[in-house]
């Protein structure tokens, strides 16, 4: 998809007036969290297990050139066929060829991100082949032409009126008077409409949660079954995965599943986990007879070594972003990025170059609930940070925020002047603030106030609070 | 240079790896050889019995249906009646699994029983499952012509006859029992974990059974 996150700004404030909008994020923060919740705290080793799959990854990145040689052995011995991709451009022309090849006019598609990352239906579209989208959050928004808001449920800023309209808008061989007032219906119909999709296409395309290196395994983690539908009826399977999506073995896999869908969904087990490695065999009745990987690096390489290696661990689970107050306030989209969120404000920098995405590390309030939640102890804010600095370095942050920081480095290198500086300006902001403590609205801070109050200081600074506190401390106890 | 070569060059230099290194080969043998088993729940480590009924509790909760059976011959007319209190036509589809073509169906007098792969066009399928894992309530499937994957996901509902020697407590004792059956390293081309009916929740949250694949799960354990 097309880079917007330079406008984050503006499609923010954009998101937050949109009460349609508003009111479906609502979903997003009633469902998700509590279910997370109680999946966590039903399972005492939660904790350890996510240890273990941080481990697990850790080690995976610490020797992932052996483990994806390995990897690409095992596959090729169980008869599939792998293909390196160091640009989305070059996956993109991979699939393209395999699809081409098949003569294929339509491909399914099971749910995937890393081909929202490649742009791969524009792709085949372009050229002249049909992707038909199978998950049903992905198949709604293939009907609009948007593109997901959320990683794992790609249309939850939609309601379901908007949905009734766009399958009656696009379902016309149906007939006109059919009731779609409620999800059960909705869902029926999709289901009827895909059924025949599956078994018109000639190539299904699937992601991969992992790709296991013991057995030349991919996996695909689902609740509704198309990918399965997708990657089973179609003649050729093909898997377009990045490279860091490698575990070692069937028990490193069944370690992260543990924390993965929890983290999710708040199950215990997502209903499909499915193991598929290389084609169908001589004497099976159903299946592909062709299975492809596409390995994709698109960056991952770079990040190798560099204070954002952490990133790679990450398992898409978007527990970071039903978790973060910046998306529960704007939604998936205004992010103008693939990935939204805080993987995403982590993720797109690295992927796409900060020069592009510099609004999105500072698309955080710093409030550490990502990292709190994210099963693989992801440091996310640490590393927003990261790019922060980098912003700034590079002399891409606005120039308000530019001369403000100056302004301020200015006194704080100076610590007489600056104590004397805040020691007259703190109870003067004390006095101002009134009995509310708050300021409604500052000079030079219109940004901050015109959507929310500012807290008016207590009257002390934080050092001669801080003397304080020091100075009782040292006093007896009672 | 190859676009694998380049990638590789890139992961290789980024890690500041020279050349072979024997110590990171060894490391990585190791635990491809040994397969560590890592954090196991203490949940589902329970005696054989136990594992049995937590499987049956665990796969209710999360939406299947089950019955126990004392022995194959059971199954069929467990089916018929399955069939018969949902309204559903009297036909199956099943694989040639030994286990279930062994079971004698022609006591059904009515029940058609159609072999090989789904054609989409049956209500109800009967598979075979390797294992049931008590944790989750799950089942693995293989595929196969004993067990073919359409049936786990074409028709409105998936019959699963799981033999209660085959519950374990945990995934991990699954693969243990998955190399022991094909040996290690082996793989059919699907390993089909499923728990519970499919499902989606992509319209408003709400969930809803039955998206794509099966709307019903039935198991029927035979002990
Ligand atoms: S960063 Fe962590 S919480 Fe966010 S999607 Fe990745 S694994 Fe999940």
């Amino acid at each position: 998809m097309e880079l917007a996150a330079k406008h984050f700004k503006a499609s923010a404030a954009k998101a937050l007036v949109d009460v349609q909008l508003q009111k479906a994020l609502g979903n997003v923060e009633k469902g998700f969290i509590g279910k997370r919740q109680k999946a966590a705290a039903a399972l005492p080793e939660f904790d350890a297990l996510r240890d273990n799959a941080r481990d697990i990854k850790n080690h995976v990145l610490a020797h992932l050139d052996l483990y994806l040689e390995e990897y690409e052995r095992k596959v090729t011995a169980s008869g599939g066929i792998v293909h390196w991709a160091e640009t989305a451009e070059d996956a993109r022309r991979i699939v393209l060829e395999i699809c081409q090849k098949a003569g294929a006019r339509t491909v399914t598609k099971g749910k995937s991100m890393i081909t929202e990352e490649i742009a791969l239906n524009d792709h085949l579209s372009a050229n002249g082949i049909e992707p038909v989208e199978t998950d049903l959050g992905e198949y709604i928004i293939q009907l609009r032409g948007e593109h997901p808001s959320h990683i794992i449920a790609p249309a939850v800023h939609l309601n379901k009126e908007q949905v009734e309209g766009d399958f009656r808008r696009v379902h016309t061989h149906l007939p006109e008077g059919r009731d779609l007032s409620d999800p059960v219906s909705l869902l029926g119909e999709a289901r009827e409409v895909l059924r025949q999709r599956y078994f018109a296409a000639d190539v299904g395309i699937t992601g991969a949660n992992f790709l296991i290196a013991e057995t030349g395994t991919s996996v695909i983690v689902t609740n509704e079954g198309n990918g399965d539908l997708t990657q089973t009826l179609g003649k050729i399977h093909v898997v377009v995965a990045s490279i860091e999506k490698i575990v070692p073995t069937l028990e490193d896999t069944s370690q992260i599943l543990r924390v993965l869908a929890r983290s999710a969904t708040g199950q215990d087990m997502s209903v499909y986990t499915t193991f598929s490695t290389g084609p169908k065999r001589a004497d099976d009745p159903d299946g592909p007879d062709q299975y492809h990987v596409v390995l994709l690096d698109n960056g991952r390489s770079a990040m190798l070594g560099t204070e954002y290696q952490d990133m790679l661990r990450c398992i898409r689970c978007g527990a970071c972003m039903n978790h973060c107050p910046v998306y529960h306030a704007v939604g998936g989209h205004a992010y103008g990025s693939v990935y939204p969120g805080p993987m995403g404000a982590v993720l797109t920098p690295s992927l796409n170059g900060i020069e592009e995405t510099g609004q999105l590390p500072n698309a955080s309030t710093f409030c550490g609930r990502c990292e709190a939640v994210c099963p693989m102890r992801i440091p996310l804010p640490k590393m927003m940070r990261h790019w922060r600095e980098r912003e700034f370095e590079r002399n891409l942050t606005p120039l308000t925020g530019r001369y403000g920081l100056k302004f301020w480095a200015f006194f704080a290198k100076r610590p007489k002047l600056y104590r004397l500086a805040v020691s007259f300006g703190v109870p003067l902001l004390s006095v101002f603030g009134g009995s509310s403590k708050r300021f409604r609205s500052l000079p030079f801070a219109g940004g901050w106030t015109r959507h929310r109050d500012l807290p008016a200081p207590e009257g002390r600074t934080f050092l001669q609070a801080w003397a304080q506190r020091e100075a009782l401390k040292q006093e007896p106890a009672q | 240079m190859s676009a694998r070569e380049t990638v590789m060059g890139k992961i290789r230099a980024a890690m500041g790896v020279k050349g072979p290194d024997e110590a990171r080969q060894a490391t990585v043998a190791t635990r491809l050889r040994e397969t560590p088993a890592g954090v196991i729940p203490a949940r589902a480590q329970l005696p054989t019995a136990g594992q049995l009924e937590l499987f049956c509790a665990m796969a209710v909760q999360f939406g299947a249906t089950v019955t126990r059976v004392s022995d194959y011959h059971e199954v069929p007319a467990e089916v018929s009646a399955y069939l018969r209190t949902r309204n559903l036509p009297s036909e199956i589809r099943m694989g040639a699994d030994a286990r279930l073509v062994k079971a004698d169906w022609s006591s059904e007098k009515t029940l058609e029983v159609r072999h090989g792969a789904s054609d989409g066009g049956d209500l109800a399928g009967v598979s075979h499952a390797m294992a049931g894992i008590a944790e989750t309530g799950t089942l693995a499937l293989l595929s196969g012509p004993a067990n073919p994957t359409t049936i786990n996901f074409l028709p409105e509902h998936h019959i699963v006859v799981l033999d209660a020697r085959d519950i374990r407590g945990d995934m991990e004792s699954v693969w243990a029992k998955l190399r022991t059956d094909l040996g290690k390293g082996a793989m059919p081309r699907n390993i089909n974990l499923i728990t519970g009916p499919s499902r989606s929740g992509d319209i408003e949250q709400t969930i809803i059974l039955g998206a794509h694949g099966p709307r019903a799960l039935h198991i029927v354990v035979v002990e």
